[in-house]
């Protein structure tokens, strides 16, 4: 009986824990028409125009949104400087799996993009990269054949170019429904890097929300600078997997940007806002550097 | 269809069979002169990888291979093949040192995968994996590989990149185990029989698709005939050793590059088409 108490007990002081919680920080004063986001972290209601002009960024807790490939490109570069590279690569479905083509036809619809890379060339305060970015909103931003392909291509041209190379990495990981040709991207998309590392130019690969799986486990853990975006998971196995391995829950904390910076696989946790200014910076700290 | 499923599933089953050879009994049969050498020099020795140096068909090799254990003893010491961040640390050290001294690299893959645990993504398992990936490509070195009996996911592919591959008729190799795909797919791990039959996880599979360049066959199978497919593949690692070691380093690294750069499925459409 006094067990059953106690329960009750505790689970009414979490109730209040978590109603106190998400009404704290921020005042509903007037409510105007329009959609309201639910924030994932602090549960604050934002408004989505707030979101949007504070760069999907929640402004009661600092909770990153996950943002799309060309806002995130928008963000980053010089205004008009973006020139796209290999965009026809589409996929096709090799092992016929089921459901792959509507999967790839939702993806395509929800970012308008024909896979779930963007790359090309573009500039950043001046300064010529090639960029790269993956969009978490096509497949959970999964690499199959054509991202494989794209991001391959993508560090050849800046091997190639003599350019710097940066990647954002947002990514479930290897594509299930292109079976062992997803595994052998990573071989692929890491023997690029291999090249590139030998002509002593620049690779910064930033991780965003989610990096996982076989793209942690390649391209993006593989930069001469790493850096984690604020209130990013980070990490190789699923936290699902892992608990059900271990049988045990996982300590807090664990697999974020923080975790990774503790854990020395990270050079720097960087905000969104001034993400472009820290890129800018170790762009130009590396120029002239090479002989 | 069923057909199919029987195919893939009896594949799964005949890798998983309990009296298959583990990798010590290949290294035994293969490099009766091994000499193990062990640890990462960072953190630990990890026993779900076993490193070390033999000779095959007169030619000193620098062996790696993952190792699940065959008594419940073995498997708990080995942890059932699933290898930390340190599996992986050492086996590049010695892959490197191996280069340092021209010895060509047999890797033996057994493995359900990487192991998904607290300590390994402290230690940075995604890191370790994807170091091995790059620093393979690069190893002024024949290497050759072999799964065994199962490759699982970037826990396999980290001691799976090579001048030629090979796999034993009854093994199979994978994006994920079938059962992780079946609970990704149906929301159930229990299908993992239909969910085999989808993934394209034969020996025959990976032939198909040019991710291997050879089959060794096993005959009865492993498990009741051990000897037959170890002289097979035995014979076949002597034969890929000498023509691999022919080669000048430069043409060795090229080769190996276009092999992984070729791997990929997918459409390119012209620039007019838009």
């Amino acid at each position: 009986m006094n067990d059953f108490i106690n329960e009750r007990k505790a689970k009414l002081e979490d109730f209040k824990k978590n109603v106190r919680k998400k009404s704290t920080n921020y005042q509903p004063v007037d409510i105007p028409d329009g959609v309201f986001i639910k924030c994932d972290q602090c549960g604050a209601a934002i408004f989505e125009k707030t979101l949007e002009t504070n760069h999907q960024i929640c402004p009661y807790c600092d909770f990153h949104f996950r943002m799309g490939a060309s806002k995130r490109l928008a963000l980053t570069i010089d205004e008009g400087s973006f020139v796209e590279l290999n965009q026809h690569l589409s996929s096709v479905n090799p092992l016929s799996m089921p459901e792959y083509e509507d999967k790839l036809a939702i993806g395509k619809k929800l970012t308008n993009m024909e896979e779930a890379f963007l790359s090309g060339t573009a500039k950043i305060v001046k300064i010529p990269v090639a960029i790269g970015i993956l969009d978490s909103n096509f497949m959970m931003g999964s690499m199959g054949s054509v991202v494989g392909e794209k991001v391959t291509r993508l560090i050849e041209y800046a091997t190639e170019h003599k350019l710097p190379l940066i990647i954002f990495s947002a990514s479930g990981g290897a594509r299930m429904q292109e079976g062992i040709l997803s595994l052998m991207q990573m071989a692929k998309t890491s023997a690029a890097l291999h090249r590139f590392d030998q002509k002593k130019l620049l690779y910064i690969s930033v991780m965003t929300n989610p990096t996982t799986g076989g793209v942690a486990a390649s391209f993006a853990s593989l930069g001469d600078i790493n850096i984690a975006e604020h209130s990013s998971l980070i990490g190789f196995a699923g936290a699902r997997v892992i608990k059900q391995t271990i049988r045990q829950e996982l300590p807090e904390g664990f697999q974020t940007d923080q975790f990774q910076l503790q854990h020395g696989m990270v050079d720097m946790v960087v905000h969104r806002k001034d993400m472009r200014k820290t890129l800018f910076k170790l762009l130009q700290l590396h120029q002239g550097g090479a002989h | 269809m069923s057909d199919t499923i029987n195919t893939a599933w009896e594949k799964v089953k005949l890798a998983r069979h309990p009296k298959r050879p583990t990798a010590h009994q290949i290294i035994k049969s293969l490099f009766p002169d091994f000499l193990e050498l062990h640890g990462d020099r960072l953190y630990s020795d990890d026993q779900s990888i076993t490193g070390g140096i033999g000779t095959l068909g007169g030619v000193v090799m620098t062996v790696i291979a993952e190792e699940k254990g065959g008594s419940t003893d073995e498997k708990i010491k080995h942890n059932f093949g699933m290898p930390h961040p340190e599996g992986y640390r050492k086996a590049l050290r010695l892959m490197k040192q191996a280069e340092k001294f021209n010895r060509p690299i047999l890797c033996i893959i057994d493995t359900p995968g990487a192991y998904p645990g607290i300590g390994a993504e402290e230690r940075g398992q995604a890191s370790a994996i994807a170091t091995n990936l790059k620093e393979m490509m690069g190893l002024k070195t024949p290497i050759i590989v072999v799964v065994l009996s199962e490759g699982g996911s970037g826990g396999a592919l980290a001691i799976g990149v090579g001048d030629y591959i090979m796999m034993l008729e009854n093994s199979i190799y994978a994006i994920l185990s079938p059962e992780g795909y079946a609970s990704i797919i149906y929301k159930d791990s229990q299908k993992a029989d239909l969910a085999a039959s989808l993934m394209k996880l034969t020996a025959e599979d990976l032939l198909s698709f040019d991710v291997i360049d050879q089959i060794i066959p096993e005959h009865e199978g492993l498990h009741l005939d051990p000897d037959f497919g170890i002289e097979q593949l035995k014979n076949a690692v002597i034969e890929q050793t000498k023509r691999l070691i022919k080669r000048s380093s430069s043409a060795l690294l090229q080769a190996r590059y276009e092999k992984f750069r070729r791997m990929g499925v997918y459409l390119e459409q012209g620039e007019h088409d838009e």
